[in-house]
């Protein structure tokens, strides 16, 4: 093969980078990589079709978290995220620290034991951590504004991202661990999965230290409302 | 027995409940969207079965169904779909209290059981839990039961479940299905070469008898990889191939365990920064109806840039001393 075309399905993945720096709508854009890439490591239409479709369905269960929805949305309409913000608003030592690195920690512990599904964006964030969240940062006594509790709300997802990816590369059973050793198997090198995770620890410890930080300052900075100069009050009617 | 199988044909339900429920408001992109998503989950099976009998017809025709799905994305505005007033959900928080966490925390918690248990549980000679993917199997187990739990809390009419699930659903819109469409890339990006095609261009850009640079350049290629592909996982065999093996291993005598799990979690700091990890970092943004879609990378981009450098220098100093 001549190298000109050894790299020329990477055209996808230009096609990936320039469609989410112009702001496309992701979906299309990232069908159309697929096309592109395809097309450009010579397979034929029908081929790109159904390795598409192929991959599409094989992986089914990454939409599995929309089951949690109905029971959510219910919970919501009794005002489930009113009475997780009023209740942590009336735990006087809970504060957008502790109720943050309290989460992370458990998270990563959850994760560390395998047991990944059952926090998550859909389950707990938005009808849980966030609303709760949103009711210790306002504990310092002033409603946030709207971009802060954007910022809040944001900051909540960062830390169940966190504590999943950091704490499931410790377990041995499924993922990540299992997959370094299937390969290294592959390549004729035996190890232990024991072994494998446990050098995934200083990395998981790093993580929790540093957002536990990064949550420290980011809570000091939403303690104190923002002045608003007179005319950005009035922009922001 | 309970199997995965049960729990995409929930899901297929859902998705075509809420088609309906968009068809009768008169909202025709969002109802032809989730239909033709209901029957590709719905036929996942089928597809699947039929490529495995090189039969490639059923795998093109839902090729064909992902690309409608495509174009129908633009489409999925969020619109305005009532909610219930404040005042009123206000009232009912202060009347049910803790009693709306139950049915919540029973999402997390009939999982965990499932997880922990569900392989000792048979009925009548015959295990309750297919073993395969038996996690995820507990986690749709657990939303019917959660469901059920709460419209007992709440005496809601059961089909509140669908309205109000659907509610969510628009909300989430076309974010619902990119992480898949980029799990269908990923495939595609696999059989186009684009992985080794990459490793090559690493290689030639470092000198190869440097062991710090060695390291540098694979530490960022996962990096670099898993914001492409969003995934560590597809990033990881690809640079352990390219520059893993044969030059931190074989040429400068790494330690094979130390170098596969800080480079597994070097590629997971990637994972923080990408828009392609769309079910962490995208499906949020829609979930908590954040103004821009690179809201949550923003707030944790520099815990991931901070972890990044720290692993560098672990492996750096661990890699080479057992």
């Amino acid at each position: 093969m001549t190298p000109l075309l050894h790299y020329l399905p990477l055209l996808g993945v230009l096609v990936v980078v320039a469609g989410f720096a112009l702001r496309f709508n992701p979906v299309p854009v990232v069908v159309i990589a697929g096309i592109v890439s395809g097309l450009a490591a010579g397979k034929s239409i029908g081929d790109i079709l159904a390795l598409i479709g192929h991959s599409f369905v094989s992986e089914r269960a990454l939409l599995l978290f929309v089951l949690t929805l109905p029971a959510i949305g219910v919970l919501e309409r009794a005002g489930l995220r009113e009475h997780a913000r009023n209740w942590i608003a009336s735990l006087r030592s809970l504060t957008f620290p502790r109720l943050l690195i309290a989460y992370l920690g458990l998270r990563q512990i959850l994760s560390m034991l395998g047991l990944t599904s059952v926090a998550g964006q859909a389950q707990t964030v938005r009808p849980l951590l966030a609303p709760m969240a949103e009711a210790a940062a306002e504990k310092r006594g002033a409603p946030l504004s709207p971009e802060e509790r954007n910022h809040v709300r944001a900051f909540s997802a960062a830390t169940d991202n966190i504590g999943l990816f950091f704490g499931e590369d410790v377990f041995i059973a499924l993922g990540a661990v299992l997959l370094i050793q299937g390969f290294y198997a592959q390549h004729g090198i035996e190890l232990e999965p024991l072994h494998i995770a446990l050098w995934a620890l200083p990395t998981a410890i790093a993580a929790f230290i540093i957002h536990a930080i990064r949550t420290v300052l980011f809570g000091r900075r939403i303690a104190h409302p923002v002045m608003q100069p007179a005319h950005d009050e009035q922009a922001a009617d | 027995m309970l199997t995965i199988e049960q729990a995409y044909w929930l899901i297929a339900l859902f998705l075509a409940g809420a088609a309906i429920l968009n068809l009768r408001g008169r909202r025709w992109w969002h109802a032809a969207f989730w239909g033709v998503l209901a029957v590709l989950i719905a036929g996942g099976k089928f597809v699947l079965a039929a490529s495995a009998a090189h039969n490639p017809v059923p795998a093109q025709l839902a090729g064909i169904g992902v690309i409608a799905l495509a174009a129908l994305s633009p489409r999925m505005t969020r619109g305005n779909l009532s909610e219930r007033a404040t005042a009123e959900r206000e009232a009912d928080a202060l009347r049910l209290r803790h009693k709306l966490f139950g049915p919540a925390l029973l999402i997390p918690l009939v999982t965990l059981l499932v997880a922990l248990f569900g392989a000792y549980i048979v009925v009548g000679g015959v295990r309750l839990f297919d073993p395969e993917r038996m996690t995820l199997t507990g986690l749709a187990l657990a939303c019917v039961v959660a469901l059920v739990a709460a419209l007992w809390v709440t005496r809601a009419r059961p089909l509140a479940g669908l309205s109000e699930g659907r509610r969510l659903l628009d909300t989430l819109g076309w974010a619902a299905l990119l992480p898949l469409t980029l799990a269908a890339l990923g495939g595609v990006f696999a059989a186009t070469g684009v992985g080794s095609a990459v490793a090559d261009l690493v290689r030639l850009l470092i000198p190869v008898d440097n062991a710090l640079a060695c390291v540098v350049a694979f530490g960022l290629g996962m990096v670099m990889f898993t914001v492409i592909m969003g995934n560590a996982f597809a990033a990881f065999p690809v640079l352990m191939a390219g520059i893993g093996i044969p030059l931190l291993i074989h040429r400068h005598g790494a330690d094979p365990a130390i170098l596969g799990a800080l480079g597994m979690v070097t590629g997971y700091c990637g994972t923080l920064f990408t828009p392609m990890a769309a079910n962490f970092n995208i499906v949020p943004v829609a979930l908590l109806e954040l103004p821009n879609q690179s809201d949550v990378i923003r707030a944790q981009w520099k815990t991931g840039a901070v972890l990044l450098v720290v692993n560098l220098i672990l492996m750096y100093l661990l890699i080479f001393r057992f």
